[in-house]
């Protein structure tokens, strides 16, 4: 309940700060009213339709990557799981490029993310098709692996083909993920599907607990190890696609929040599930505020500076876990 | 009271059946033993007959949906498993899965049930300790107070006291026969043939997939059957306690 008030709070104070922060200088009361369609035309628009997207859109794809990762890490019993092992994220990507480079971006205003999550739903098929509807864990991985390293593979392909270096630029600076300049288009085009996605992942609490005990203990306690790999690859897939499809490639969320939070869960992989949402939000909501406050007029991308705070938090986990062993 | 009826169960791993055509059962106040050397088919039995594993045959746990059977038997796994640094009030806690509606919290009844589980394998002392840091003795017997959690009519344990020292390997099984009393049907595998001969009402002796002999110890525990199943030359002494078995020797 503590862990619940303060994550909470946290996460809700960086939103507030996301809105109020940005380039135009918009006095809170202003803004606050702005928001709801009140007072200067100006503040409405960069209130409703810059600000407020960019700002959900921080939250939901944090939630969506914290999520899938304690979810991912607690149905493999390990801590290095992460939700691109299973290749949605690497797929959605693709289908992104793809659109980007053959143009067809620029066919309408949402064909790039629906490119995106068409791609992100061949890719479950295809594991599915793998690693078989009553697959092993194991099974499972190995088919995501494939489906990762296929969609890398023809990712670089389309950047090798692309026609021009304007194009190909453009897919570069895709792939390294952002929430600046979306619409709210962007936002109720994600949200329905990452919705579906929390849902199926949030109701895995019970049997990944039970699987704390390994995978035959927790089947004796009653847990569906079929039904509940389904779950997770759905969620996954929904959570993890639609955020990429909407802000591209944002990596280490999901490997670093359920870490960072796992021992104030108290190891229990349920409450590290809506823990490592929050934290999620929280994290990718303060990553966007330090893109627009370090360099606001050089452009720079959620993913680059999300990697760039992740790769040092994984090595302070490298030194624990050492101190740990030793 | 029959916990468990299993009938003509074959397991097999490829084509060789591990688990050749067995058959038993359980009633309540039992305490069973189930002996056999490495490879004999005890863990696929077990697991068969809980429906872990694909079988052929008939177990009437088996064909129970996993929530009615998770209320009926508890299952303690050959390897013992922690994944995470959880506290050992918590980890027993999960025994009581079965019975909480989704996202309940513990209620008194659970509360209670975990208590008396820590109480029995005397962990009390260890309840805020987390259960990942413990030795391994201590962390078997957190995962049997787990189970005792659960609190089934049937508990089945595939080597509970295996690297457990000598008191608490006695401790585990004097619950064990407790339980037993109290009314639980209970059904261990073991390899330490004079605790078994002591503390089981019953031994179940397995060999290549087959259950070869089925009686109480002083019975089933003979030097021919110790000499073709388990290859061992070894002297039986009768105490009031039960047979006391001390191997000496192989036989090729």
């Amino acid at each position: 309940m503590k862990l619940f008030i303060a994550l909470m709070t946290g996460t809700l104070a960086i939103f507030a700060l996301s809105l109020f922060v940005g380039y135009a200088a918009i006095p809170v009361p202003d803004g606050l009213a702005a928001l709801f369609g009140v007072g200067d035309p100006l503040f409405e628009t960069v209130m409703r339709e810059i600000r407020l997207p960019r700002t959900l859109l921080a939250a939901m794809v944090g939630a969506s990557l914290g999520l899938s990762g304690a979810a991912m890490q607690g149905f493999l019993r390990n801590p290095l799981a992460e939700p691109g092992l299973i290749g949605v994220s690497g797929a959605a990507a693709l289908g992104a490029v793809i659109a980007l480079q053959t143009g067809f971006a620029a066919a309408f205003f949402l064909a790039l993310p629906l490119s995106a999550l068409l791609f992100a739903a061949g890719a479950v098929g295809l594991i599915l098709l793998l690693a078989g509807p009553r697959g092993a864990s194991l099974t499972l991985i190995l088919a995501g692996i494939a489906v990762s390293a296929f969609a890398a593979a023809l990712t670089a392909l389309a950047l090798n083909l692309s026609p021009n270096p304007y194009a190909a630029s453009e897919i570069v600076f895709w792939m390294m993920g952002s929430v600046a300049d979306r619409a709210m288009t962007h936002v109720w085009l994600a949200f329905p599907i990452m919705a579906l996605g929390w849902l199926a992942l949030a109701t895995l609490g019970r049997g990944l607990d039970a699987l704390t005990l390994g995978e035959d203990a927790a089947e004796a306690l009653g847990v569906s190890l079929t039904r509940l790999r389904l779950q997770l690859l759905f969620g996954t897939a929904a959570a993890v696609g639609a955020a990429t499809a909407v802000a591209g490639a944002v990596g280490f969320v999901g490997l670093i929040v359920p870490h960072l939070l796992r021992r104030f869960a108290q190891g229990q992989p349920s409450t590290l599930l809506w823990a490592s949402a929050l934290g999620g939000a929280a994290m990718v909501l303060a990553a966007d505020l330090a893109v627009r406050l370090i360099l606001p007029e050089r452009d720079l991308k959620l993913g680059v500076v999300m990697a760039l705070v992740g790769a040092p938090l994984f090595l302070h986990l490298i030194y624990k876990t050492r101190r740990e062993i030793a | 009271m029959s916990l468990l009826h299993v009938e003509d169960l074959t397991v097999r791993r490829g084509e060789c059946p591990v688990v050749d055509r067995a058959g038993f059962a359980v009633r309540a106040g039992e305490c069973i033993g189930l002996i056999g050397p490495n490879g004999a088919g005890k863990t696929s039995l077990l697991r068969g007959a809980l429906g872990l594993l694909p079988f052929e045959g008939a177990s009437d746990l088996a064909a129970l949906s996993p929530r009615e059977r998770a209320a009926r038997v508890s299952w303690l796994p050959q390897r013992r498993e922690i994944a995470w640094p959880m506290s050992v009030e918590r980890v027993v806690a999960l025994g009581r899965l079965p019975y909480l509606a989704r996202g309940a919290r513990l209620g008194p009844e659970d509360r209670s049930a975990v208590d008396a589980a820590l109480r029995r394998m005397g962990l009390e002392g260890f309840r805020h300790r987390i259960a990942t840091q413990l030795s391994g003795g201590e962390q078997a017997r957190v995962l049997i107070a787990r189970m005792l959690a659960q609190d089934t009519p049937l508990l089945m344990a595939d080597e509970p006291i295996a690297g457990l020292d000598p008191a608490a390997q006695i401790a585990t099984l004097d619950e064990f026969r407790a339980l037993a009393a109290e009314g639980h049907g209970i059904i261990v595998s073991l390899h330490d043939l004079s605790l078994a001969a002591r503390y089981c009402s019953r031994l179940l002796v397995m060999q290549a997939g087959r259950i070869v002999a089925d009686g109480p110890p002083r019975e089933v525990l003979t030097s021919a059957l110790l000499s073709r199943v388990f290859h061992l030359k070894a002297d039986i002494f009768a105490t009031p306690q039960g047979p006391v078995i001390v191997p000496m020797g192989v036989h090729i």
